[in-house]
């Protein structure tokens, strides 16, 4: 393997923002018929990374060559050019065009959709995707959109592929069809570049690793001569443990119970549909399933901020008395205690201000105390510093705003103030979404220290192996049905996996 | 040669935030390469001394004690209005409405001024000009924030034409009260009577007008960043969603803000008839409702520095004037030279978020493709 040429050479990149250093004098080869798994902390300058490589950012310094020969990328379409395509982690398709015009779309000549097809159809069959050319993309899952966005740059004559967190937004089983193509692409002697934060990814997946850490390259090396603790210290620079703690739930009682919820969203589309369970204190429910089958939905209806259409949420309080939650206010709920800390796709949108410090975020749930007009500006400072402190944010000041904050320094604050504020009950979704592995391991830690105080967490997931390492149990939603509740302890991956796709995954029986 | 280019000749990259020095040297060097430019200009198009024409820029605004006063009552007034769209911009609520909010308040005012001064005391007068002109603003702001907030309609729009409503109303009325008949104009309200006048404070008769000014820039200081209520619109402003979710009533922090908005807007238009000019036009608001936009936008929302912002506009339009009758320049040419400076002022802003990167030795290379 050594001998061979690489596809790609990047020589000594050097990338700033500002006076950030994104990446510092990366060396990185890539090899065709090899599938590279790039691994690195968040803000460790991966993306930056590829984003140089398909013409997103120009390198300060440094050099790139393709085959041997030196090239200069400046666009995309260079990137295209010289045979380089990315697939983001959001997708850059037009909803209301077919897959066959999303993928013609910008090139030039004469259109001809029936060719395009035609060969559409070829790379399909060559790799085994599955493309229906005249579907719109409005009517497809993610996972076929994911794949649109594959055949797009595969017409486009790409031979160096680059998925930026490709398996983020897909089930178990969507997972293992994608690594199927991608295995198909190695062979057919395409280089392939995998970003991904799960290590078990890495393992099944990839041939090579290489690590970035604070923007530098630490090193590369063949799969099977590496584990994933292995990968994880030198990602993170110190050994660290893998293992998600799992207590027994001390003493749990129905904190809140949940029956017969049915809520529409505003197109009136049922999203939740005839809901019911319990959740205890001191113990992790998590909530599994396919994104957007009625997650959101349900976490906000507690929270109040939902319209619910019928059913019933109470609040159990210690003394057994329960209180409706259904038609209470946002403000009114979570004086209760239930707190909601919701991490959407943009991380930001819901929960923090991005244009504010930390100081500023802190004082969202805080600023109301008090009878004064004016705002108490001191105590928010304090408690941006002691999360900052306890949960070691990595920031300049809590001065600064918080957009400035890498992904899951974003997330620590998120969740930080959620659990400053004394909860009963924990709401909590896509906690570690994104975040490396060795914050996610942080915001595991947090969120069990939670439920050894006797608050009841409720955990929504889209990683099932965590899911399956730390909750207590895990009720499986699909199409905003509950499909089924298992214990957390004994369950088993492929049968979730069923319940999230099939209701009660009676096909599996 | 005929080697292929390597890098782009020039690219751009975001800034990270700069001391706070070095981004109002960026400002002040757009300022002098805009006096550069305008001279240029000046001298090719017209002959005339550029330095010359800069200094009666300068007397335009400082060459007397009364144009000094002038100068500072025109400050006060688009002050005034700037500090009232900035709840509003702060909020991301498009309030360009500034312009008839104005005009109601000052429509207010000249109404009480005309139909109450045979029935109440003179004291009393004044005091419901004060209540009805800020009540009418508030009124014209609250209309569109209503609907935003009840029926998602788009502000922009919806403030823009209520300007051409009250502006409407006010040419109405102004023919209702017209003096002398047929004049088409109101003329001096209470001319001999000088009931709803405001006081003068001594000789100076702009400094009551300064001075509440003055007040109204501190009070909104402190409102904007340290009250909760500011907290709560500067959230809605950054993410309506975020303050949806820690409960913060969206709705109803649209309406109060765009009524404080409209009331200090009213108040602006009280000010304007009774105490500086006593008379109500359709003109009264001069076009300052949108340049207190730009007023806003240029201090980035700070009242404090709204204060230098609006004396820049201020300077720069008084300047203009004086240039056109001291040179026999007509008026278009002075807008040319404001609109040539704005320009500078408002592209300098793009140079303090980004930075542009030259190839390095581009000289060389450039210069082997000429």
């Amino acid at each position: 393997m050594e001998t061979k040429t690489a596809a790609i050479e990047m020589r000594n990149i050097t990338k700033r923002f500002g006076p950030v250093l994104a990446n510092d004098k990366v060396w990185l080869n890539i090899y065709r018929g090899e599938i590279l798994a790039l691994l690195g902390e968040n803000g460790s300058g991966k993306t930056t990374l590829m984003n140089m490589l398909s013409g997103i950012y120009f390198p300060d310094e440094g050099e790139i060559k393709i085959d041997g020969k030196e090239v200069v990328i400046r666009s995309p379409k260079d990137a295209f050019d010289n045979g380089i395509g990315m697939i983001h982690q959001h997708f850059k398709l037009v909803d209301v065009l077919t897959a066959a015009e999303n993928i013609v779309l910008g090139l030039p000549g004469k259109l001809d959709l029936k060719a395009a097809s035609a060969k559409i159809r070829e790379i399909c069959d060559k790799y085994g995707f599955s493309v229906d050319p005249t579907q719109k993309i409005y009517d497809m899952s993610v996972s076929q959109k994911q794949t649109v966005e594959i055949v797009k740059v595969l017409y486009r004559g790409a031979d160096i592929l680059i998925l930026d967190e490709p398996t983020a937004v897909l089930t178990p089983q969507e997972t293992d069809k994608l690594f199927a193509v991608l295995r198909n692409m190695r062979n057919d002697g395409k280089a392939i570049v995998i970003i991904t934060h799960k290590m078990h990814e890495v393992e099944a997946l990839s041939d090579r690793v290489a690590i970035l850490r604070q923007g530098q390259f630490i090193g590369d090396m063949l799969t099977k001569d590496t584990n994933a603790q292995e990968m994880t210290n030198m990602m993170v620079g110190h050994a660290v443990s893998l293992n998600i703690d799992r207590p027994d739930p001390v003493d749990p009682k129905p904190r809140i119970v949940v029956k017969n919820l049915t809520v529409r969203n505003l197109d009136g589309i049922v999203k939740l549909d005839d809901v019911s369970f319990t959740a205890n204190s001191g113990e992790i429910l998590g909530i599994a399933g396919i994104s957007g089958c009625g997650q959101k939905e349900l976490l906000e209806s507690i929270a109040g901020l939902q319209t619910v259409e019928s059913g019933s949420i109470s609040y159990i309080e210690d003394d057994g008395s329960a209180e409706e939650l259904v038609g209470k206010d946002p403000l009114s709920i979570a004086e209760l205690g239930v707190s909601l800390s919701f991490v959407p796709e943009d991380r930001l949108g819901m929960g923090l201000v991005g244009n504010m410090n930390l100081a500023d975020n802190m004082m969202l749930r805080s600023f109301r105390r008090g009878k004064s007009i004016f705002t108490d500006r001191r105590s928010p400072r304090a408690l941006a510093e002691a999360v900052v402190q306890e949960l070691s944010v990595s920031t300049p000041s809590v001065d600064t705003p918080v957009r400035r904050l890498s992904g899951g320094n974003v997330q620590k604050v998120l969740v930080g103030r959620e659990i400053a504020s004394a909860p009963t009950v924990l709401l909590t979704a896509y906690a570690v979404r994104g975040l490396d592995i060795h914050s996610s391991y942080t915001i595991y830690d947090l969120i069990n220290r939670q439920k050894k105080a006797g608050v009841a967490v409720i955990f929504v997931g889209e990683d099932l192996d965590v899911l399956l390492e730390l909750c207590d149990r895990i009720l499986v939603l699909c199409g905003g049905k509950v499909s089924g509740i298992v214990p957390g302890r004994g369950a088993e991956k492929r049968e979730v996996g069923m319940m999230m796709t099939k209701l009660g995954g009676q096909c599996h029986e | 040669m005929n080697k292929k280019t390597k890098t782009p000749l020039i690219h751009i990259t975001k800034r990270d935030a700069l001391p706070w020095y070095k981004s109002w040297g960026i400002r002040a060097a757009a300022i002098l390469l805009a006096l550069i430019v305008c001279s240029v200009i000046t001298t090719t198009m017209t002959g005339e001394n550029p330095l010359q024409v800069y200094a009666t820029i300068f007397n335009g605004s400082f060459g007397s004690p009364r144009k000094v006063w002038v100068l500072l009552q025109n400050i006060a007034m688009l002050l005034c209005i700037a500090l009232a769209v900035t709840p509003a911009f702060k909020m991301r609520f498009w309030n360009i409405g500034g312009e008839g909010q104005v005009l109601a308040g000052a429509l207010a005012a000249a109404a009480c001024m005309i139909c109450l001064r045979d029935t109440l005391p003179n004291a009393l007068v004044i005091v419901c000009m004060c209540v009805s002109s800020i009540l009418a603003g508030a009124l014209w702001g609250f209309i569109p924030a209503y609907f935003k907030a009840k029926y998602n309609t788009n502000e922009t729009l919806f403030t823009l034409m209520m300007n051409y409503v009250a502006m409407q109303l006010v040419a109405y009325f102004v023919i209702v009260w017209e003096n002398p008949k047929g004049s088409g104009q109101i003329g001096i309200i209470n001319q001999s009577t000088e009931i709803g006048w405001f006081p003068q404070i001594g000789s100076y008769k702009y400094l009551l007008n300064i001075l509440i000014v003055a007040v109204v820039t501190i009070l909104m200081y402190f409102y904007l960043n340290y009250t909760k209520h500011g907290y709560e619109i500067a959230v809605v402003g950054e993410s309506e969603r975020t303050a949806r979710y820690v409960g913060i009533k969206v709705d109803k922090v649209i309406v109060r803000t765009m009524i404080l908005s409209g009331a200090v807007c009213g108040l602006c238009g009280l000010l304007l008839v009774g105490s500086t000019n006593h008379t109500l036009t359709t003109s009264i608001a001069d076009g300052r409702g949108f340049t207190a936009v730009m007023v806003s936008w240029l201090a980035k929302f700070n009242p404090i520095w709204m204060i230098f912002t609006s004396f820049l506009l201020v300077f720069l339009s008084r300047g203009a004037g004086e240039i056109s009758t001291a040179f026999g320049l007509n008026q278009s040419f002075s807008e040319i030279l404001t609109g040539i400076i704005l320009f500078f002022i408002i592209g300098s802003e793009f140079f303090i978020t980004y930075k542009i990167n030259f190839r390095k030795s581009a000289g060389k290379e450039v210069a082997s493709h000429v």
